[in-house]
């Protein structure tokens, strides 16, 4: 069964490989990119059910196994955030198929998504940090490429920055994987984990601010979330939809993990905690400022990191599933609302609110495909994004971070304001006849293409389903928190003891 | 057009191959020595921008730029099918296995799984480079 660890990562690449091969054959590209990302997915659940039934799963490439090999390993925690992620990344495939302006980019589309589903794939499995930095690095090549795909000078520009500072993110990555091999000897994070602990607290703690600098950029958390806003809404909507859906978790997800593993704290860290603090409030403070759909949920990103990054800050079991609970929800919701947002862009050829308006009467049922996610955004009950919420509130009274508590609160409320705005904008009233017009060409048509509609509108029905299903999802994020709280079962794991 | 250098053009064709020759001698030095698949491939691509130098975008067609895309991916593709070639011969994904003989004037000569996936980088290399060839040169051109 431990075969089933590789093939996330294997057959995306190999599929890859294929789809480059044929490029001039756009019709055979699309049906092998959707048949592996479905196969995956299909894996990613098997894997999720091996993994509740038989604990952490354990792969040594090339049989050289850990410390010295390379070791792949799944627990809950990777699995959860992997099956979520296959999820939207086929939804986005789907969406892209069906959205003209990427069809025209086919020939470097379709197999850089592939290397870019790989690339997100070793990130969440891989239990070594050297191998993590590849993971990033072939997940962040991929992206260079789709977020300049099409290479108009807006796009360039922006990527530019992207590239620069992911670049400069990764120097720093492999000097902290450098300094951290100087003073372990070992780049395993299981047998990390082990040798930490002996070696002296003031550079323990030095490289645990290090990792944090380094996955803070890719995550996008307070102050280092400048980058963001700028270079996100320029790209194809798919792509970035799916960058703002899942790039920065993947962030967020190696803090958790190095955080947890390599430096846990003995309770909450008042460090990370004002970090959370500060990336909701500047976030969402930002999307107030904007007027353009694309760069409101851009800056929605930011304040939301910091809702994951409160729950790895009160350290407890509740918190840690309360952050994972979130961060799901969150994937679903923010690629939903990403691909509205290109919906619109479609059809009237801009984003910006004051040249939009009035669309409610025109097309009602994507109308009600922003509210539903719009609203969970904002914590309105019972959608999901209440109940992550919650969790989060509930973990953080339970241990009287009332500051914290209060903090998060607010900042729904103002995210609800921006989301209003945005509805007010897009779906109410009418265009502004003054509003200076724009460059951009849309199709005018309230035509929406089946195929762009149809993965929204299931990634919408996701979000529902998480409300039904809230009881053992929750169940399942606690059990993955109490795993990542109690690293024993998968340092033995990885060790092979 | 560019202007072309005689002495460059004269000497591009013995410098090409033995720069080829000399990255397939990478490529199988790579087995226990500095060298590989990678390293072989950039020899190669080396050799590559050379001929793109001397001829411009029409002297790097002439050695198949425009199958580049699928020299490419046929690379990445053997190089994953060697992963999953390990479990066809009851090995773990990515094992090496490999047959070793004597072989007269040639002493031990071993082939091994791991020269295959090395293959597999090395096409990906020379692919990319002459992909990159292919599109970035001709904007230089124009």
């Amino acid at each position: 069964m431990n075969a089933l660890v590789v093939l996330p990562v294997a057959l995306p690449l190999g599929a890859a490989g294929l789809s480059y091969a044929l490029n001039r054959y756009p019709r055979f590209q699309r049906v092998l990119g959707v048949a592996t990302l479905t196969t995956v997915l299909g894996l990613a659940i098997a894997l999720l059910v091996n993994v509740q039934a038989n604990g952490v799963l354990v792969k040594a490439i090339g049989n050289w196994t850990g410390p010295i090999g390379i070791t792949l390993a799944a627990d809950l925690f990777s699995v959860i955030i992997l099956v979520v992620s296959m999820v939207v990344l086929l939804a986005v495939l789907v969406y892209a198929i069906g959205s003209p302006r990427t069809s025209s980019e086919a020939r470097f589309f379709y197999p850089t998504y592939l290397i870019l589903t790989a690339g997100i794939a070793l990130s969440l499995l891989t239990a070594d940090l050297f191998n993590l930095f590849v993971a990033f690095e072939i997940m962040l090549s991929a992206s260079y490429v789709l977020i300049t795909l099409g290479g108009s000078r807006d796009q360039i520009r922006h990527g530019t920055t992207y590239v620069i500072i992911n670049l400069l993110a990764s120097m720093l990555f492999i000097t902290a994987i450098g300094i951290t091999y100087a003073a372990a000897g070992t780049v395993n994070m299981a047998d990390l984990a082990v040798k930490l602990g002996d070696i002296s607290p003031a550079i323990r703690d030095a490289l645990g601010a290090l990792f944090l600098l380094v996955f803070g950029i890719k995550a996008a958390i307070f102050p280092l979330f400048f980058w963001l806003p700028d270079s996100y809404p320029t790209a194809p909507a798919p792509v970035t939809a799916i960058f703002a859906g899942l790039l920065t978790k993947v962030g967020v997800y190696a803090i958790i993990r190095t955080q947890t593993l390599l430096f846990p704290s003995d309770g909450p860290s008042t460090l990370i905690l004002v970090l959370a603090g500060l990336t909701m409030v500047v976030g969402v403070l930002g999307a107030i400022a904007q007027n353009d759909i694309k760069r409101i949920l851009s800056f929605h990103i930011i304040s939301q990191i910091g809702y994951m990054i409160m729950g790895l800050g009160l350290f407890t079991i509740a918190a840690l599933a309360g952050a994972i609970f979130y961060i799901v929800h969150h994937i679903l919701v923010k690629t939903a609302l990403f691909l509205v947002g290109g919906l619109v862009e479609h059809t009237m050829g801009t984003s910006r609110l004051r040249r939009l308006g009035g669309m409610v009467h025109r097309a009602p049922f994507i109308a009600a495909l922003f509210l539903i996610p719009a609203l969970s955004l904002a914590g309105i009950p019972p959608l999901s994004g209440f109940l992550a919420k919650l969790t989060l509130v509930q973990a953080g009274l339970e241990i009287n971070q009332f500051l914290i508590v209060g903090v998060s609160l607010a900042v729904s409320l103002l995210t609800l304001f921006s989301m209003i705005k945005v509805w007010s904008g897009v779906f109410w009233g009418t265009p502004d006849p003054a509003a200076p017009p724009g460059e951009d060409v849309g199709t005018g048509r309230l035509v929406f293409p089946r195929l762009m509609v149809l993965p929204t509108a299931a990634l919408v029905l996701l979000t529902l389903v998480f409300v039904v299903a809230a009881e053992p999802l929750y169940r399942i994020s606690e059990h993955a928190a109490i795993t990542l709280l109690d690293p024993t079962l998968y340092i033995e794991a990885v060790l092979g003891r | 057009m560019m202007r072309r250098s005689l002495i460059f053009d004269v000497s591009i064709d013995t410098v090409f191959r033995m720069s080829l020759v000399f990255s397939i001698f990478m490529f199988f030095a790579g087995h226990n020595a500095p060298g590989g698949g990678f390293i072989g491939g950039l020899v190669a691509g080396a050799a590559l921008v050379l001929r793109y130098l001397a001829g411009g975008s029409d002297g790097s067609q002439q050695v198949g730029a425009r199958f580049a895309h699928v020299m490419l991916g046929t690379g990445l593709m053997i190089a994953v099918a060697t992963g999953f070639g390990g479990w066809v011969w009851g090995t773990e994904f990515l094992e090496n296995t490999g047959v070793g003989a004597e072989l007269p004037l040639l002493g031990t000569v071993k082939a091994t799984t791991s020269l295959l996936f090395d293959a597999g980088v090395y096409l990906v290399v020379v692919g990319l480079v002459m992909e990159a060839l292919g599109s970035l040169g001709h904007e230089v051109e124009r």
